[in-house]
């Protein structure tokens, strides 16, 4: 027993040495590249250390896990939405939903500033914040039979929680369906390989839903399969597309014509039946997300590639080209999924609950799979970082910026120390079968030539790069899409449900009148949003990911109060540092950025400033709209930044009345039920 | 041998994932509760029946 004890803290003191001896490397070494191996080991130390002593330090001390309660799964098991799982199944489950492009794209624009603050942030903030908050939430919403956070958050800390809650996932989830269509947007954009492949894949996913309605019911393994292997053919089909000018013409789109097409695809796809095309796309993608990630991450470890970005850029001083702000807050906000993400706790308080055995099973599941997540954002911040920086800040760099004409484009960034030229980025270009890379804003062709660049290291040689870029941009493209259609979805349920209020046939979610009212109204909120990052003489990216990322993050707020709300109600005031500590940074970070980007005198970061900026200057047939644009785009912050101010303001109000005994601390758990489960190894 | 055991546990361990996040196994609970085989007409009831709870799947970003 005692040997056991002894060699633990030699393996744990080993690991923690080695962690930071890793993160020294990262952090401290200057001037010269390093290799992302040192990236690896110091993720996998830190993710080691934190899951093993913290997740296990709060789920004794503070959220005490018992393994004899009957969970919802247990006590409500219906078949279907409540069901006992295996605690493995339900990992795989979690991770599925909870990782999205986000921990892809968030990361690779944050590059900007360097490889260390990204990086750090992820480490830091999944550790100490987006884990934590997943696992408590996950734990919370299990002992109170599955309900969401909405429903927590108006028993816990009252009407205005519950109210401010439900509004903040509406406006999430119309800023995210935005920027995230024009991240594809972006991608596609005069590449007919690209659009090619991508409308491929609407054909493919209703073929295999018919195959799994007419021909082989219930078999999505194999309809999966057979998908897979069409879109591969697809993505070969696309070069011949590229190189047959009459095809190319066709499916060589500008910016404006396909953010037409994607809302006209998000409408069809919230209108038409889940089976037909929303249900074989999203298998479709699953299937690709895991294969691709698990190979990413092979190709990561069998290529050890050096980083070329340097670990600190000029631009932490907030003059980047592919956002503007400082780091503090800038960083923060850019990368949210992979740190830490408000919206991972709809899925901790969504289906996920309703399928644990045990509550001790929370742990792997909300702190373990977090961790997963954040280890993509580590892969994505190696893939934008294995690139050479001029190559990186001239894909990821608007022409607005740094000019139309690619040698105007080459010599700016260049002039900023990234040495670049035309000549280098045509090469590029024409090795991964693209017209030109310059100006290709919004993170995903960056990380997809990273991508290409580690798989063609590893698999096939140069050759095959163009192959490997395609195969990126389809993966990148088709995780976004699915978002996009089932977050319409989403949003459409969520305003049935509120208008059944007012006219009760308008919450049948079978009624088609209300189908397509609602579909619309939703499609035409994130399309308005999407056709002004198109228009926008930045690139868009600049003016809707910052705004997607305080909205996300101000959601955390809400779940991060909650959480603290409950934990001081249970009495366990004295660790309640641990979602008090995360929430005080969410707090700074959000409100911070916030504050620049409605009042900030930089027309590049606040929208004011923009909009007086351009009501000042020479007046173009655009200016009006986008003067408009941005003073929307600061009451939408300001709107939000006041509903959350209520959320802390309630919720201190709670704590302080708890603590001084005026209030009664009632917590709105399930009562204790013993589980009849036979005990197994938790 | 032990660790022949251990990998062919890990292998159904990943088999059971895979059909769980493909509905394959809440397809196959369906017709067990139903007492149906399966057939076009059983996957179409199937869908009639976790249409709501599917269109409210969740998907970060």
């Amino acid at each position: 027993m005692k040997m056991n004890k002894t060699l633990s803290f030699l393996a744990w003191g080993t690991v923690a040495l080695l962690g930071a001896f890793a993160v020294g490397v990262v952090a401290l070494r200057r001037g010269e590249p390093i290799n992302a191996l040192w990236l690896v080991v110091a993720a996998t130390c830190c993710y080691a250390l934190g899951y093993r002593f913290y997740s296990k330090f709060i789920a004794t001390k503070i959220l005490a896990l018992d393994a004899k309660r009957a969970t919802p799964a247990e006590r409500l098991e219906n078949g279907r939405d409540f069901l006992v799982t295996n605690k493995w199944v339900v990992f795989g489950h979690h991770f599925a939903a909870i990782a999205g492009p986000g921990p892809l794209v968030g990361p690779v624009l944050a590059a900007q500033f360097g490889y260390l603050p990204g990086t750090l942030w992820i480490l830091a903030g999944a550790v100490f914040a987006g884990c934590v908050q997943d696992f408590v939430i996950l734990l919370f919403s299990v002992r109170r039979d599955g309900k969401s956070l909405t429903e927590m958050a108006k028993e816990e800390t009252g009407r205005i929680g519950g109210f401010v809650a439900y509004a903040a996932v509406i406006i999430i989830l119309v800023i995210l369906l935005a920027v995230v269509a024009l991240v594809v947007v972006n991608a596609l954009k005069s590449s007919p390989w690209g659009t090619f492949t991508i409308a491929m894949t609407i054909p493919i996913a209703l073929l295999m839903g018919i195959y799994l309605r007419r021909i082989r019911p219930g078999k999505v393994l194999e309809a999966s399969v057979l998908g897979f292997i069409l879109v591969m053919l697809a993505i070969w089909g696309g070069q011949w597309v590229s190189q047959n000018s009459s095809m190319a013409s066709v499916f060589t789109l500008s910016a404006s014509a396909l953010a037409i097409l994607i809302i006209i695809y998000g409408f069809a796809a919230s209108a038409l039946p889940v089976w037909l095309l929303l249900a074989p796309r999203d298998y479709l993608s699953t299937f690709v997300k895991l294969g691709t990630i698990s190979l990413l991450a092979i190709g990561i470890l069998l290529l050890r590639p050096t980083l070329h970005m340097p670990a600190l850029t000029r631009f932490i001083d907030g003059t980047g080209p592919v956002f503007a702000g400082k780091l503090f807050p800038f960083a923060f906000i850019t990368i949210a999924c992979g740190a830490v993400s408000g919206f991972h706790s709809l899925i901790s308080s969504g289906t996920t609950p309703k399928l644990i055995a045990r509550e001790t099973q929370t742990r792997m599941v909300g702190y373990g799979a977090m961790l997963a997540e954040s280890a993509v954002a580590v892969m994505a911040i190696i893939a934008a970082s294995v690139l050479q920086p001029g190559v990186y800040f001239a894909i990821n760099s608007p022409a607005g910026i740094v000019g139309q004409a690619p040698a105007a484009a080459a010599a700016t960034i260049s002039s900023w120390g990234f040495p670049v030229t035309a000549a280098d980025m045509q090469a590029l270009a024409h090795a991964v079968g693209e017209q030109t890379l310059f100006n290709r804003t919004g993170g995903a062709p960056a990380f997809a030539v990273g991508m290409a660049n580690i798989f063609s290291h590893s698999l096939g040689g140069q050759a095959v790069m163009a192959i490997w870029y395609h195969f990126a941009i389809m993966f990148e493209a088709l995780f976004i899409l699915t978002v996009l259609d089932a977050g319409t979805r989403v949003a459409r349920f969520m305003i049935q449900d509120a208008l059944a209020h007012v006219y009760p046939p308008l919450g049948r979610t079978s009624w088609y009148p209300s189908i397509l009212a609602t579909s619309g109204l939703v499609v035409a909120s994130w399309g308005y949003f999407l056709w002004q990052g198109v228009k926008d003489p930045l690139g868009g990216i600049n003016l809707l990911w910052p705004l997607f990322g305080i909205a996300n993050q101000l959601l955390a707020t809400v779940a991060l109060c909650v959480a603290t709300t409950i934990i001081v109600k249970m009495h366990r005031i004295k660790y309640a540092l641990v979602t008090l500590a995360p929430l005080s940074a969410l707090v700074a970070i959000t409100f911070t950025a916030s504050w620049h980007k409605l009042l900030d005198p930089d027309p590049r970061i606040g929208f004011l400033a923009q909009a007086r900026a351009l009501a000042g200057g020479p007046a173009t047939s655009a200016t009006a709209r986008i003067i408009f644009n941005n003073r929307l785009d600061a009451g939408v912050t300001a709107v939000l930044v006041v509903m959350v101010s209520l959320v802390v303001i309630e919720s201190v109000r709670v704590w302080v009345g708890v603590l001084t005994g005026k209030r009664e601390a009632r917590i709105k758990e399930t009562p204790f039920v013993a589980t009849r489960l036979v005990m197994e190894e938790q | 041998m032990i660790m022949m055991r251990q990998l062919i546990a890990a292998a159904r361990i990943f088999l059971a994932v895979l059909h769980e996040v493909f509905d394959e196994a809440s397809y196959a609970r369906f017709l067990q509760h139903a007492q149906i085989a399966s057939s076009r007409e059983a996957y179409a009831a199937f869908w009639r029946e976790r249409a709501q709870s599917h269109g409210r799947k969740q998907r970060c970003c």
